[in-house]
């Protein structure tokens, strides 16, 4: 498996993890070692950055786990930038989630705002993975406006319904110039392994792992998919037969 | 909701048929005919399903948490006669408002027992405690939490726009019941008098912004499912108007106080369970609150079952963690337990409880 380039940092690991919805920080941290991801986002509105021993913050503490800051609760492009430079100073970190729903149902991306903060942002130095729709066309506006990777959603998040985008998953892919990862809906093992087939640079995932029987053992079960998705792809997948081979060919008599 | 006449509703639930209860359950997204067939009590014998799918749809949105948070009572002082409040402006008690000193000392007993979620309950009293004392009152409290709701006397757009401004993120109104005669019975004097006002509420604070609403019924004046139905047509009406809002729903049974009177409808634990469910199963997004009025028993097992948001360690009087505790009490609270032993009791249930989930810097 090839290694993953996101803004001049290398990384191991096509598996990232949300830190949210587990039963425990110490499940938390579990499955995030098992999973082996050295990337995982954390939401700023549960951080609390005034006590010394965060919950969250202090079972993250490993050498090998950067931390991604989100901005989920935010819901303009002002309010992001808000929350952006407080992440920065808070967690000593210019990387960035930047993740804009006004709609607190679907928890559905705003396009039109995202990519205002995207261009903001960028210009304050930040290094922006934006969560959004999978809408080639603002990937490309997005990759222009200088983000260092665009976050494509499967499915609404948390539905664990799999890629039901993928047919523009797939035009997102195909053309994009930055890493690609897709967030949000991918629910088993399975999913995430069909994205990485697909081409997709990495994977989120948060919900299927926090919320399964046995967290633990359900994040190896991703990084296990994560490798075999990637790996067939880098191997390049025998195309599916679209059309049978006739045993007597049509154009026999040609020849 | 002008197309709704409570007798027929009352109606229409009583003659939900088990067929309709099946359909509701087999339904992936469901409508609010779903919702009122999971109320009937034709979905009695199908309480455990509804669990099962409660749980499930539960923990798919908000994960294995349960946001904890602390009321703090700013005054007793109130206006309004409300029968079944021991607040109410004909009960003879000791009024007490808190000065800022004693609102500081309250504040700092709360941030010792862990609370970042604070929710400030004030009777119906514009002179003592009038939009000046809110904006007060927040500008002092907002440096110590990170999220802060009001249960207030409903207010004027223009007054929910200054409450956004100056920092709260949510605002609880009940109406209490939705049946237009028999709220006139129980408040039969003072602003809370005026039903179409009350009502209209969660309008103004959805134009005005804010971004978090609660709503209820008082479970206990009249037939709670007649009352819960309105209320989540209520729920869905205002979702789809002010869809930049999030809604919670709590689940105020009727609790002894001084000098009121007994429920007229008994609800049981049962049927709590199943209105919990069935909110759950209708609209998986709604967060839903279960307070200290509720008992022990109840609150233990009902970790996990739909409910996102407990308060713990609660006192219903203003002072009462520390500053004046004799103060008059607006409910007597059923599950005293130390705010400890409620955390404790929701990491056994292998569930994190959640201290903060805002922040500041989004308002």
């Amino acid at each position: 498996m090839s290694t993953l380039n996101i803004a001049g940092q290398a990384f191991q690991s096509r598996l990232f993890l949300g830190t949210g919805k587990f039963g425990s920080a110490t499940q938390m941290e579990a499955a995030v070692l098992a999973a082996e991801t050295e990337m995982v986002t954390v939401a700023l509105r549960r951080v609390d950055l005034q006590q010394k021993q965060d919950p969250i913050l202090s079972h993250l503490q490993h050498d090998h786990i950067h931390l991604l800051p989100n901005t989920s609760g935010a819901r303009n492009a002002k309010e992001a930038i808000l929350a952006a430079q407080l992440a920065r100073e808070a967690l000593q970190t210019n990387w960035l989630k930047l993740e804009i729903h006004p709609d607190p149902k679907y928890l559905l991306p705003d396009p039109v705002e995202t990519l205002k903060a995207a261009e903001a942002l960028a210009k304050m130095g930040f290094i922006i993975l934006p969560y959004i729709h999978a809408d080639p066309v603002l990937c490309k506006h997005l990759e222009s406006a200088g983000v260092a990777a665009v976050m494509p959603l499967g499915s609404p998040i948390g539905s664990n319904k799999g890629l039901k985008t993928i047919d523009f998953l797939e035009i997102i892919i195909e053309q994009s110039k930055v890493p690609v990862i897709v967030d949000a809906g991918i629910g088993a093992p399975s999913d995430a392994a069909k994205a990485m087939e697909l081409g997709a640079d990495a994977v989120l995932v948060n919900t299927a792992i926090a919320i399964a029987g046995d967290p633990e053992r359900m994040a190896a079960a991703f990084k296990d998919a994560v490798q075999a998705g990637r790996n067939a792809y880098e191997a390049r997948l025998a195309p599916v037969a679209q059309v049978a081979t006739a045993s007597s060919p049509l154009t026999a008599f040609l020849d | 909701m002008d197309r709704y006449e409570w007798d027929q509703v009352q109606e229409q639930i009583y003659r939900k048929t088990e067929a309709d209860v099946i359909r509701a359950l087999q339904q992936e997204r469901r409508s609010i005919d779903d919702f009122m067939a999971l109320i009937s009590p034709a979905a009695k014998p199908y309480l455990e399903q509804m669990a099962v799918q409660s749980q499930r749809l539960t923990q798919q949105r908000f994960g294995k948490t349960i946001q904890l948070y602390a009321p703090l009572y700013l005054s007793n002082e109130c206006q309004n006669i409300c029968t079944y409040c021991g607040f109410s402006m004909d009960n003879g008690i000791r009024r007490k408002t808190l000065s800022t000193h004693e609102m500081d000392a309250e504040a700092n007993a709360l941030k010792e027992m862990g609370f970042e979620h604070v929710l400030l309950v004030t009777g119906e009293a514009n002179k003592a405690v009038g939009m000046l004392y809110f904006l007060q009152a927040i500008e002092q409290l907002k440096t110590q939490f990170a999220h802060i709701s009001m249960e207030v006397q409903p207010l004027e757009e223009e007054g929910y726009r200054l409450l956004h401004q100056a920092g709260v993120q949510a605002i609880l109104v009940y109406q209490e019941t939705y049946h237009r005669e028999v709220y006139k019975q129980y408040h039969p004097k003072g602003k809370k008098s005026n039903f179409d006002y009350r009502l209209d509420t969660p309008d103004r604070i959805g134009r005005a912004g804010i971004h978090k609403m609660g709503l209820g019924v008082l479970l206990g004046l009249e037939d709670w499912r007649t009352d819960s139905f309105f209320n989540a047509l209520h729920i869905a009406y205002l979702q789809r108007t002010y869809w930049q809002s999030k809604y919670s729903v709590s689940f105020p049974r009727l609790r002894p106080a001084e000098g009121v009177i007994e429920p007229n409808f008994i609800m049981e634990d049962k049927d709590l369970l199943q209105l919990i469910c069935a909110y759950r199963l209708w609209n998986p997004d709604l967060e839903l609150s279960l307070s200290t009025r509720e008992r022990e028993h109840f609150r233990n097992h009902a970790i996990g079952l739909g409910i996102t948001s407990m308060s713990a360690g609660s006192k219903t009087n203003p002072g009462g963690y520390t500053v004046d505790p004799q103060s008059l009490m607006q409910f007597e609270t059923s599950d005293e337990r130390p705010v400890s032993e409620i955390r404790a009791l929701i990491q056994q249930a292998g569930y994190d409880p959640v201290w903060k989930d805002w922040d500041p810097v989004f308002t």
